[in-house]
């Protein structure tokens, strides 16, 4: 195991890694970003009075939860792809080969793949938040939109933080799957690395590391928050 | 949607059922062999054995199983000359030995945490009650607590199985054709992904949705007492609307 491979400069792969990495805490970021819009409007749609809207909510949840990231990400890579070439071709006349915008994509499917466990952890958060509040709520005259700024959100809020650590933790996890499409995250920089070099385990151990370490950090992160936010809750 | 292409596509994603299902069930059955004593470990009052556990299991669950997967298959690539000294080479070069292998190390992961949960919940007055008859510490675990452990544990457990059948699609990045692996060479070969995709998706929410009323069904025949609750549940819930 030659570990001047992991390096900086010309010689290591330190670099590569590294923007790997960073490319990682990209897609990961926007992908739960998009995974708490997509859940919040799912959990709004789950708990409405209108059974349309509940069934929606079922079907988006079983569907993307018992169907493997993997299938979903060829899904939309292939689908995609077809999709802006003919779009392509219908209005502009082009002919050649398009590109499929692979961190698009990577957003997109673990984006999507987050907000069916988001809706989950979303839903049960505001449905942990006492009745009281919101009848107080409405006895001193705020509206909706005010109430839902005030007193829904805020709280559900922090019941959901635990779980939406955990939802944190699949994503960046998942994101090692968009590698298969090209997207040079940490998985793709060390394929690379253990192609040109003929040492995959130093590179595929280096990745093993480096998640390792997001992983951990993001957990202390997560922790830290949880501390913050329950700061002014009576302990029982 | 191109029909003619699904009937033609459906057999051939049919036959990578059984791989599937085989890659699931087998790395199932070992992960549970090895979480179990893992369980044990994580519960023990020593607290170096239970730092150890705990730190195998903090590890598999903060690393994607496609790096562990991958780790395992190329990996070993690089010390061909050591496993081949040590007459291991056939196991890992052959992709099947491999991906069981990561499998089972991720499932036996989560798994211990389920288990190890299951444990600490057992009602102490059970075990009180054990004592008092006078049970020895194994006859204890065997007749009491592991019973009932395993009784809590379903829930959680039934998960864990479902995240496992998805998990094996991870199997078709180091050549194994199981269902995803079939789907995506049928795609990359027919440029039909949407079709494809709603067999290969149908096939696994079928395995997913036979699983989980299993392991419902499972869980009534384990809980008797819970029976008559859980009809009283249904009718208040209906009640309710």
């Amino acid at each position: 195991m030659d570990l001047t491979l992991l390096g900086w400069g010309d010689a290591g792969w330190a670099d590569e890694l590294t923007r790997g990495a960073i490319m990682t805490i990209v897609v990961a970021t926007c992908a739960f970003a998009l995974g708490i819009l997509i859940g919040s409007v799912f959990a709004a749609a789950k708990l409405s009075r209108f059974w349309s809207l509940k069934l929606l909510g079922d079907v988006y949840t079983t569907v993307v939860r018992g169907v493997p990231e993997l299938l979903i990400i060829f899904l939309v890579f292939f689908g995609g792809g077809a999709l802006l070439r003919s779009i392509a071709n219908s209005l502009f006349g082009f002919e050649g080969y398009i590109e499929p915008p692979v961190f698009a994509i990577g957003v997109l499917c673990i984006g999507v793949s987050a907000g069916a466990y988001s809706t989950e952890v979303i839903r049960a958060a505001v449905l942990a938040i006492p009745k009281g509040q919101i009848e107080a709520a409405k006895a001193v005259g705020m509206a909706p939109a005010l109430r839902l700024r005030r007193i829904l959100i805020p709280q559900a809020a922090r019941y959901a933080l635990p779980g939406m650590g955990n939802v944190w933790q699949y994503t960046l996890k998942d994101t090692s799957l968009i590698s298969v499409v090209g997207l040079v995250e940490i998985m793709r920089a060390a394929a690379v690395g253990a192609g040109s070099t003929k040492e995959p385990f130093t590179f595929y151990l280096a990745a093993f590391v480096l998640f390792l370490v997001l992983t951990s950090l993001s957990n202390r992160g997560f922790i830290r928050a949880e501390q913050w936010a329950n700061r002014g809750v009576r302990s029982q | 949607m191109d029909f003619d292409l699904m009937r033609e596509a459906f057999p051939k994603i049919i036959a990578a059922v059984p791989t599937t299902l085989a890659l699931a069930a087998i790395s199932l059955c070992l992960g549970f062999a090895l979480a179990v004593p893992l369980a044990l470990m994580r519960v023990s009052k020593n607290r170096s054995i239970s730092a150890i556990a705990y730190g195998y299991v903090y590890i598999i669950r903060s690393t994607p199983l496609l790096v562990q997967m991958f780790l395992i298959y190329y990996g070993s690539g690089q010390f061909r000359a050591f496993f081949e000294a040590a007459g291991l080479w056939t196991f890992f070069r052959d992709a099947w030995f491999c991906a069981i292998l990561a499998l089972t190390l991720s499932t036996a992961a989560y798994s211990t945490e389920i288990i190890r949960g299951a444990i600490q919940a057992v009602p102490l007055g059970q075990i009180e009650a054990a004592r008092a008859v006078g049970m020895s510490g194994f006859l204890q675990f065997r007749r009491i607590v592991f019973p009932i452990a395993m009784r809590l544990a379903l829930p959680a457990y039934g998960n864990e199985i479902i995240l496992m059948v998805k998990s094996t699609s991870l199997a078709s990045t180091i050549t194994i054709l199981e269902v995803t692996g079939v789907a995506k060479q049928i795609i990359s070969n027919t440029y039909r992904p949407v079709e494809i995709f709603v067999i290969a998706g149908a096939i696994y929410l079928s395995i997913n949705f036979i699983v989980s009323r299993s392991v419902t069904l499972i869980e009534l025949w384990l809980n008797p007492h819970r029976r008559a609750e859980r009809g009283v549940r249904t009718v208040s819930a209906a009640a309710g609307h």
